[in-house]
């Protein structure tokens, strides 16, 4: 079995945010990057299936050179190689700009299975997946919480609204787009983060791929992104706990909460 | 609350990026798994997370810089970098990685013979056999040599008779390297725990490094197997041989241990209001965090350059000396100071700088006495041994 896991590098989740100067994106510059969370569980459960048996794990991520750490960690972690693409003017691409990208670098291969996040922790568009899976003409499920390898197809779990779970059966090949905390994602062992030095990390260009930077011009455009500003009608009680507990109950009854 | 390394002088930049990588997993790893489980060891003297155990042999973090019998064969930085990330978490952990690394996998890698290596150094590795270091005594810390262990040689056996003490992982131990006095010269023994006459015992009542488990061992007649001897080292460089590889790692600790108080002293008294105004606004509180800031960077400075030395095999262990010493100094201090600026927080476990400055009086101590290291460094650039008379 082939296995492709897309991968999305995102700022650390501890970083301090800051706007960037032209108001439509954080400053990148000094602050530190991991991979997508999301996508962490996708690749673990990618290395479940090599560690159960014959698979080639591949992860491909889109970005500039900060992101082969990401890379590194993932071949650390036990994927077998990684594809990298990079052209400055995906600098603004939007989801349909990347999973174009994705898509001609899974069609480069035959892969069984492509495995990506739900959504990204940066930008929650939770769109990559099912567009990469049209574009590849492949069947997909999101929220994917469990997974069921057996001849040929997947039984899958997908969450629903309210703790309800949906369950299907997917032919393969079919794209899967992972819940967080779905398994206990490894680390990247001593070992294994030697062995990936040896790994293959190919580097490619759009041109590489059959795409130029129009193919993958951004239909859309942020226009700007700001902090709420601070909200008003906030009531502050003050007194001892007695008293704020009393004032808060009575609040309560006064808004007809109870 | 997140924590952040500080990196004043970005020396992140001069880190290969596997080097990165393998302080960012071992950072990961003890934010979510050791940490919170730290303070009830700590709150119980000489108690261990050991379920942890196999999950840091996972990652390889057992003899981590030594070549083969499944080791990971890390650079020497990458070593350092695991040690700063442990003893972020706190002195126990990385004096436990320590001394089963650089105390019982090195002698025996670098002076065992090829049998003791395959049966011993996969095991220890795997976290499957645990390991400890005798060589101090009740009556001999900085003068090993002065030991009062014998052994004695019988056929093709040896019978050792001794005390240690303050021995780390005694108690937990499958197999102890204990070094004795024979007639000619000191010699390293692996013992056994189930040799007839050999007896662990814990030691309790510790104020300092409590999350690790301290113990004495006694030898009454232990009949060891010359096939137990190491046989490639005599004298007392093959423990001195051992103590500069955990020191080197001390060096790289005690920075961990710095950065976790000073990021906390940075937080604590950026948020704590006196006087209607944060602690850090005032120019005392400044003062002691510029001070902080810059040991830390020097400190960092030294041990990136002494592991650089130490891979190009350009190493005296003078220099290892000058760093140990160094490091934990600071790190004493900053813990010191930043407990100081948390005030009556300070003295709680819910905060680690107290934590960290009671562990860091017996890193002070062991592995060479912080004067121990002033003489050694003394007698390096005059010529002349201070250390008697
Ligand atoms: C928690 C803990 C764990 C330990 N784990 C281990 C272990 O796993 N294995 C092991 O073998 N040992 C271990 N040790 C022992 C440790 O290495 C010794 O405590 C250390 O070497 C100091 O010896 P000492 O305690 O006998 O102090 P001493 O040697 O008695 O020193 C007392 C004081 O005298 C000073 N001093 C000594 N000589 C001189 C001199 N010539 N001039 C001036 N001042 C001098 C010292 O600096 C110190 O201040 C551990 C100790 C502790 C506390």
């Amino acid at each position: 079995m082939k296995i492709l896991v897309c991968l999305k590098q995102v700022p650390h989740k501890d970083a301090r945010l800051e706007i960037g100067s032209d108001g439509t994106w954080i400053k990148e510059d000094g602050i530190k990057f991991e991979i997508n969370d999301y996508d962490n569980y996708a690749l673990e459960e990618a290395l479940r299936l090599k560690d159960a048996g014959e698979a080639e794990v591949v992860v491909a991520t889109i970005g500039p050179d900060r992101v082969t750490q990401s890379l590194r960690t993932a071949l650390g972690m036990g994927a077998d190689r990684a594809i990298h693409v990079w052209d400055d003017s995906l600098a603004n691409a939007d989801s349909l700009g990347i999973a174009k990208v994705l898509a001609a670098v899974a069609k480069e291969e035959n892969f069984d299975v492509v495995f990506c996040g739900l959504m990204s922790d940066d930008s929650n568009y939770a769109m990559v997946g099912p567009m990469l899976a049209q574009l590849l003409d492949i069947p997909h499920v999101t929220a994917v919480v469990k997974t069921d390898f057996e001849n040929g197809a997947v039984k899958v779990e997908k969450e629903l609204e309210g703790g309800t779970l949906e369950v299907s059966q997917v032919p393969l090949p079919c794209l899967l787009a992972v819940q967080t905390g779905i398994n206990e994602v490894r680390y990247a062992s001593l070992k294994g983060i030697m062995q990936a030095k040896k790994k293959p990390l190919d580097k490619k260009a759009l041109s590489d791929i059959g795409l130029d930077g129009a193919a993958v011009a951004p239909k859309l455009s942020i226009e700007k992104i700001y902090t709420p500003p601070k909200g008003e009608g906030a009531n502050l009680l003050s007194g001892s706990a007695d008293e704020i507990a009393t004032q808060m109950v009575g609040k309560i009854k006064e808004l007809g909460l109870l | 609350m997140p924590f952040e390394a500080l990196d004043f002088y970005r020396i992140d930049d001069d880190l290969a990026s596997e080097e990165r990588l393998v302080r960012d997993t071992v950072r990961a790893f003890v934010e979510k798994e050791f940490l919170p489980c730290v303070v009830e060891h700590v709150r119980q003297d000489g108690s261990f997370p050991f379920e942890l155990v196999p999950k840091i042999a996972e990652l390889g973090l057992f003899g981590a810089n030594l070549q083969g019998y499944g080791c990971a064969g890390m650079n020497s930085v990458a070593y350092g970098l695991i040690m700063q990330e442990l003893e972020r978490g706190d002195s126990g952990l990385r004096s436990f990685a320590s001394v089963q690394g650089g105390l019982v996998m090195f002698p025996i890698h670098t002076y065992g013979s090829e049998e003791q290596k395959e049966r011993w150094l996969p095991a220890l590795a795997q976290g499957k056999a645990i390991g400890c270091f005798g060589l101090t005594e009740p009556d001999f810390g900085s003068n090993p040599g002065g030991m009062l262990t014998r052994a004695v040689r019988d056929g093709d056996r040896w019978i050792l008779n001794g005390t240690k003490r303050w021995i780390t992982n005694g108690t937990i131990s499958d197999v102890a390297v204990v070094w004795a006095q024979t007639e000619n010269d000191i010699q390293g023994f692996l013992v056994k725990k189930d040799f007839d006459g050999f007896e662990a015992r814990d030691m309790k009542g510790k104020f300092s490094l409590r999350g690790s488990i301290t113990s004495e061992l006694f030898l009454q007649d232990v009949a060891v197997p010359e096939s137990n001897r190491l046989p490639n080292v005599s004298g007392l460089k093959g423990p001195l041989g051992c103590l500069n590889q955990a020191r080197y790692g001390i060096a790289w600790g005690a920075v961990g241990a710095a950065l976790a108080c000073f990021d906390e002293a940075l937080r604590y008294s950026k948020e704590r209001i006196i006087f209607d105004r944060p602690l850090a606004g005032f120019q005392l509180a400044q003062q002691k965090l510029a001070w902080m800031a810059t040991e830390i960077t020097k400190a960092q400075l030294l041990v990136l350059r002494l592991g650089r030395l130490k891979d190009q095999g350009k190493l005296h262990h003078s220099m290892v000396s000058m760093a140990k010493m160094n490091n934990v100094d600071i790190a004493l201090r900053i813990a010191r100071m930043a407990r100081d600026m948390l005030g009556a927080n300070g003295i709680v476990d819910d905060y680690c700088a107290m934590r960290h400055m009671v562990n860091l009086e017996t890193v002070r101590t062991y592995e060479g006495t912080h004067d121990i290291h002033t003489l050694i460094l003394g007698r390096e650039l005059t010529g002349l041994a201070a250390f008697e008379g």
